[in-house]
């Protein structure tokens, strides 16, 4: 049986406006209902949410599998905080978090794609990129290793962290709550956007080049352009999301750049599927979820259980939890309107 | 005397000692139609890919409307108008046979026309019903039908097909044949064939590949008769 997709370009349904509308409102609804540590676990998930989907995005819709979207991420995080402790402010700083990790991609990623490596060295160059950029930030211990005023402190990261201020506050940062709705609207707003992207002629671009790069380019598509935009609008993501994860703990650390990292970041994509951008989101929700469900459990053994939780995911959901709920949802929708018809016609 | 559409000179591709295509010099007129035969292994893909720069030859220029595509990226040829089937289907498996169509019509056409030339595409072919469909989940001929389709949205002054009625039924080949000399009203076109009755079905002038030369160039009928012709193809019985 033909599976059918209809999705032809233009905008989103007004349907699906609403759905995002009602999460959103629902989920700033969150600090009057829940207390400050769930607040606080809710926080880093969106924004952790943010690395995953960049990486779904790349993966699922252009079809290229980054190791390193922690490399951006780190450099995101490592730039606000030393930004931030230099200036003595934090609104530029956060800015630079988003441009500095899009240029790091754009230079990455032009030698990667313009150099037509093959797709699965471009998997190990963005981990050895990642690899790289964890050992020099880890050497960085002794005394001489200042940028401006700011200590990098080798392996054991920088605890000083500032919160976000308030730009027409002065004075006031951001407090718990504050960074809880700040991520929560930034995960919002990076999902509708992206999702608009691919909705664009762009965007359908980068499908047809996930599917078929050289029929691509015989269709008068040049696809080194188009790669190399998803690779730096990637960066830039995962570069602000380690910034607003630095704000969100008042620590970055050489641990963001590491290999458990990135391989988090994949566990959460091929659990959640990188068929849909909502799946990431769900993925890095749920593992993260039953890490910490776990952890408190004091079960022991939290990485055993996570691989048998991941292969369970790999052999049940095969596309990701969310496109296999969508399917299931899909087949019973069709068995009732079949077993519907058919009472109609008993009934003639 | 027409114009010159597109010119080969002493074109060559060497696969480490393999000489696949060994000097070739190819010359096609503006609203040509061509078959190309030849035995497997004559290289007659090889040439094809050279030309849409999927290859890159070992030596040798390659023409179009006069000026020198040798080194061009195969989206530049593409839109210079060169569009390709190759022999191996390639088309967009995961997306639906509309979605395709409408990208190769985009990459030339603003939105709103692109939408006017799928449609017109889809009737065309007879795929209007099954628009919706993942292509990957069509049966090979039909895929055939949607690669046909996206060359034709680039609406290309040249195009090449290798080999469009592999694996077809009978009837589809003499829609294929309908369609090429329908085609051939408004672009030139070389096509790849094996199919001698559908060679002298389109009418086409045709040139003969061996071991990576021209053979010869003549009408169907002066081929057939040829002994050397006859020779190369003794023994492969499947090319007959
Ligand atoms: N990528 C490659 N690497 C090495 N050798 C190749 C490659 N592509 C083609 N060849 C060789 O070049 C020669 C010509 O191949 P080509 O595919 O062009 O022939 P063809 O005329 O299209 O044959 P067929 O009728 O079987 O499609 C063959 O000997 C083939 O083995
Ligand atoms: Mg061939």
């Amino acid at each position: 049986m033909a599976e059918i997709r209809g999705s032809r370009g233009g905008l989103p349904e007004r349907r699906w406006w609403l759905a995002v509308a009602v999460v959103l409102i629902a989920a700033l609804a969150l600090p009057n209902l829940v207390g400050e540590y769930p607040l606080l676990q809710l926080s880093v998930v969106a924004i952790l949410s943010l690395v995953s989907m960049s990486e779904g995005f790349l993966w699922g819709f252009v079809g290229i599998l980054s190791f390193g979207q922690t490399a951006f991420f780190g450099l995101g995080g490592y730039t606000y905080t030393v930004a931030a402790l230099n200036f003595d402010q934090t609104t530029l700083p956060l800015l630079a978090a988003i441009v500095l990790p899009a240029l790091l991609a754009l230079v990455i990623g032009y030698f990667m794609i313009y150099g037509r490596i093959g797709d699965l060295y471009l998997s190990v160059i963005t981990l050895v990129v990642t690899l790289i950029l964890e050992k020099a930030m880890r050497a960085t211990s002794g005394s001489q290793y200042v940028i401006g005023s700011v200590r990098l402190n080798g392996q054991n990261g920088i605890p000083t962290v500032p919160s976000l201020a308030i730009p027409w506050s002065h004075g006031q940062t951001l407090d718990l709550t504050g960074v809880f709705y700040l991520s929560v609207v930034c995960l919002a707003i990076v999902y509708v956007a992206l999702r608009l992207l691919l909705q664009s002629r762009t965007g359908r671009v980068f499908v047809a080049i996930r599917e078929n790069d050289q029929r691509a380019q015989l269709l008068g598509y040049d696809s080194r352009v188009y790669k190399l935009l998803a690779f730096v609008i990637a960066g830039a993501v995962a570069g602000f999301a380690g910034a607003l994860y630095g704000v969100w703990g008042n620590f970055v650390s050489p641990d963001m750049f590491s290999l458990s990292q990135s391989a988090q970041i994949l566990i959460w994509v091929i659990v959640g599927g990188r068929t849909t951008l909502v799946g990431p989101i769900v993925g890095c929700a749920l593992i993260e979820y039953l890490t910490t469900a776990l952890g408190t459990a004091a079960v022991g053994q939290v990485t055993v259980i996570m691989g048998l939780i991941l292969m369970f995911a790999v052999v049940f959901f095969r596309r990701g939890v969310i496109p296999s709920l969508g399917d299931g949802a899909r087949l019973l929708w069709r068995h009732i309107q079949s077993r519907g018809a058919r009472g109609a016609n008993v009934s003639q | 005397m027409s114009e010159v559409l597109l010119e080969a000179r002493d074109l060559e591709k060497r696969f480490g000692g393999v000489r696949a295509i060994a000097g070739v010099d190819f010359r096609l007129n503006r609203g040509e139609l061509r078959c190309l035969i030849g035995p497997n292994g004559a290289g007659k893909s090889t040439f094809f890919k050279m030309l849409t720069a999927q290859l890159r030859p070992s030596s040798g220029r390659i023409l179009f409307e006069g000026r020198d595509i040798t080194a061009l990226e195969p989206q530049r040829i593409s839109r210079l108008g060169i569009g390709i089937k190759n022999q191996v289907p390639s088309v967009f498996d995961g997306i639906p046979v509309y979605e395709g169509l409408w990208l190769a019509a985009a990459s030339r056409h603003p939105g709103a026309e692109a939408a006017g030339i799928v449609s017109e595409i889809l009737e065309r072919l007879d795929l209007g019903g099954i628009s919706d469909h993942l292509v990957g989940t069509l049966a090979h001929g039909q895929r055939q039908w949607v690669e046909f389709g996206m060359v034709m949205a680039l609406r290309p002054k040249l195009i090449l097909l290798d080999e469009p009625t592999a694996g077809m039924s009978h009837d589809e080949v003499k829609r294929t044949a309908e369609l090429i000399r329908e085609l051939n009203r408004e672009a030139a076109l070389i096509v790849v064939e094996h199919d001698m009755q559908f060679i002298r079905d389109i009418a086409a002038t045709v040139t003969v590949f061996h071991q990576g030369r021209i053979l010869m160039e003549d009408t169907m009928a002066n081929v057939q008769k040829d002994p050397k012709v006859r020779e190369i193809y003794m023994g492969t019985a499947a090319d007959a």
